[in-house]
């Protein structure tokens, strides 16, 4: 097959393409540059460039370059900071993933007439008994990444590869030892590309949207702190807020930018026994028996069903998550995944709406 | 598979003629043309053979040359150099390429507008000279790098004699040299940019016409080679590469030009014939150009995905420049001659050179309109993957 493999400039990207061609296909490396502003690591760097274009020399393969910066703006990049002046708490990496990498590129990939597109994220790609594809969490527990990928449907499964998910990290470090590739021992790449560790996220917020100062106020009205940006609290946050120590610890339960408010509580605060959801898709079918729910990349799966909002049971992007033992509030804008077992079953976006109803 | 060369503009292969000139500098040939021996005189006669040979090409004085690293460090000397003895403004024509442009912002200059040729607006440039701050260089390119276009250098510096006498005249004449009698172009301007491997010299030399009477502060100080204009031993091999090309260019360039524009001439029509709606660029009057370059853009095609398809096809081409990350950006050339970023979305630059065949001509226009059918046709069938990826045993 003629497959195009996106090549970060990392260690997993530069295996998978290694194996790609190890095992026969038609390989072409391409790099994404995604952002021109300033970045410290993340997949657009020049030297990431350059690393990208060796391991592709090496390994013998072409490599060129895409510039798929004006999408990467308008659908990453504008959000990212629309979602922080609207209150919400968005993760760049799965819009990117769901826009660019597995949207914009993959239809690229398409039209130039490849069969696939490939990533070195570590998450498998599995064929059900009934014909239907899904995500399974990669093999190296530590290091999966399904939950980024959750958005993944039947048509882009069926042209996606992950070649690399059925191993662990140090195999692929070995394996790009034993290739001789230049990023073997390259350090894993953490953080959003286009924020840059010196400058910080309340920096590059502050160059696009206006910050608002808030007073931090405790669940009885109390004033106990303030902080320079509504904007960059979060739901569930505990540090950062301001506070002197020394009592129990407290988490932001309220967020009222109108007011420009901040009000923290205890843990058990947070609680609810649902969760609402938009933008919810199941990869093959809805499931309707007991999930397992997952809320940040590396959070803790809670079991919960997830049904279509009773309020309005016409749009099927829109459901409730029941928990089985109530959970903390999940930060609208924050993604919810959902997993039968170690496969991805569907996913969404959290919702802050009817939340009081949900309330323990 | 037929591979086809279509990017000349960004480089050309050097000339049989260069390669033979440089090879004893390579070898036996070693000295440092500053020294006071026999192996230093020995260097320095074939470099002041290169010299006196790049001068007599552009109608200068062999003083007057000073060897460069190559255009970009002649545009950079030209642009600081002259606002450096002056403290004036530098003003360069919109669509100059990046190592013009680059300077003229970081001295603050101004750039000013084209026509839809991308020819410098004369009118502007004389409000410019009359009206504002003193003006201490003009930059205007004698062709085009993404279009072609030809502009007369004459007019503008009658425009600069007439309004603002003691304004410099700067032409980069890096695209021109291939195809352009130089002396004749470039004899209004007080300094012109080459470079030697755009006419099938070497990469990493070139030169600035420093016309007698025009001063500047050298970029490299130290030990005050080429009159103290450019610090740096002498890149001996690659100035007789450079004179070598430019001489060779010069003897054969209107045999090669009235082929060219014939390659040309059916590399246009076979493309237009086969893609009605594509849209040139470049000039159409061949008085107006180069007979090199070819500009089109394909509306509704995107350049990053046909330039894909072309490579995968053997077809080198481009769309005009590229960023050192090797993707494709913005062009400023076709925003300053007012074509859409929709439309300058699906350009494309086919440049000739000195070496170009007819089986050049026939390989794009086979592979051309079969890259613009693919790319058009949204219809492209997907089969699923047949087998079951991630777990790898």
């Amino acid at each position: 097959m003629r497959v195009l493999v996106m090549m970060s400039g990392g260690v997993d990207s530069s295996v998978a393409a290694a194996l790609l061609r190890d095992d026969g296909h038609d390989v072409v490396g391409v790099t994404l540059k995604l952002w021109g502003g300033e970045s410290d690591s993340g997949c657009c760097s020049v030297s990431d460039v350059d690393d990208a274009r060796r391991v592709a020399d090496t390994l013998g393969v072409d490599h060129h370059t895409f510039n798929f910066g004006d999408a990467f703006t308008e659908h990453v990049v504008g959000p990212y900071a629309d979602d922080h002046a609207a209150g919400r708490t968005p993760n760049p990496c799965i819009e990117c993933n769901r826009h660019i990498k597995f949207a914009a590129v993959s239809e690229r990939a398409e039209t130039l007439g490849f069969d696939a597109v490939a990533t070195g994220h570590h998450a498998r790609i599995v064929l059900r008994p009934d014909g239907t594809r899904r995500i399974q969490r990669g093999a190296d527990s530590a290091k999966d990444q399904s939950y980024v990928l959750h958005m993944l449907g039947q048509d882009q499964l069926a042209r996606t590869m992950f070649p690399i998910g059925g191993m662990e990290k140090s195999e692929v470090r070995r394996l790009a030892a034993g290739l001789d590739l230049r990023t073997a021992t390259k350090p894993d790449s953490q953080d959003v590309c286009f924020i840059t560790k010196t400058r910080g996220r309340g920096s590059f917020l502050g160059d696009h949207i206006p910050l608002t100062p808030a007073r931090v106020i405790d669940t009885a009205g109390v004033a106990v702190g303030s902080v320079p940006a509504v904007e960059l609290v979060t739901l569930g946050q505990r540090k950062g807020l301001g506070l002197s120590g020394g009592e129990a610890p407290r988490y932001v339960v309220g967020i009222d930018r109108a007011a420009a408010t901040v009000t923290v509580g205890r843990g058990a605060d947070l609680l609810v026994s649902t969760q609402a959801a938009r933008e919810f898709a199941w990869t093959a079918r809805p499931v309707a028996g007991e999930v397992l729910v997952q809320c940040s990349a590396h959070g803790g799966p809670q079991p919960a069903t997830v049904a279509t909002d009773p309020t309005d049971p016409t749009d099927p992007t829109r459901v409730v998550v029941r928990w089985r033992t109530p959970q903390r509030r999940i930060a609208p804008g924050q993604s919810l995944v959902a997993y039968e077992g170690d496969l991805v079953a569907g996913g969404g976006l959290a919702d802050g709406d009817f939340l009081l109803a949900g309330r323990v | 598979m037929p591979h086809a060369y279509l990017d000349h503009a960004a480089t050309t292969p050097m000339r049989p003629e260069a390669v033979a000139a440089m090879a004893p500098l390579l070898g036996q040939v070693f000295g440092n043309p500053s020294g006071s021996h026999r192996w230093a005189r020995e260097a320095r006669r074939h470099l002041d053979d290169a010299r006196d040979r790049v001068a007599a090409i552009v109608g200068a004085k062999p003083a007057e040359i000073v060897f460069t690293s190559g255009g970009t460090e002649a545009d950079n000397l030209a642009i600081s150099g002259v606002v450096a003895v002056t403290g004036g403004l530098a003003a360069c024509s919109a669509v100059e390429h990046h190592a013009v442009l680059e300077p003229v912002r970081a001295s603050g200059g101004v750039t000013v507008a084209v026509d839809s040729l991308g020819r410098l607006d004369l009118d502007a440039l004389e409000v410019l000279l009359g009206a504002g701050p003193p003006v201490a260089v003009v930059s205007a390119m004698t062709a085009n790098n993404e279009l072609g276009t030809v502009q007369s250098i004459g007019a503008i510096a009658a425009v600069i004699e007439r309004v603002s006498p003691s304004t410099a005249l700067h032409t980069d004449a890096v695209a021109a040299a291939p195809w352009l009698d130089l002396a004749s172009h470039t004899a209004a301007a007080n300094l012109v940019s080459l470079s030697g491997h755009k006419v099938g010299g070497p990469k990493g030399i070139g030169a600035l016409v420093v016309r007698k009477g025009t001063r500047l502060v050298p970029l490299l100080r130290g030990g005050g080679q080429e009159q103290e204009r450019r610090s740096g031993t002498p890149d001996v091999a690659g100035a007789v590469g450079f004179a070598a090309a430019l001489t060779a260019n010069a003897a054969l360039r209107q045999a090669t030009g009235v082929q060219t524009e014939a390659l040309r001439d059916r590399l246009a029509r076979g493309l237009l014939a086969a893609i009605p709606d594509a849209v040139v660029m470049s000039p159409a009057d061949a008085a107006d150009r180069t007979p090199a370059t070819l500009h089109v853009c394909f509306p509704g095609v995107d350049r990053e995905a046909l330039l894909f398809l072309l490579d995968h096809a053997g077809i080198g081409a481009s769309w005009g420049s590229s960023c050192s990350s090797g993707a494709t950006e913005r062009s400023h050339v076709m925003a300053a001659i007012g074509v859409p970023d929709a439309l300058a979305a699906g350009a494309l630059r086919l440049s000739l050179g000195w070496c170009s065949t007819d089986a050049d001509v026939d390989a794009a226009l086979l592979a051309v309109p079969a890259a613009i059918g693919q790319l058009r046709s949204r219809s492209a069938v997907s089969s699923p993957v047949p087998v079951v990826f991630g777990g790898r045993p």
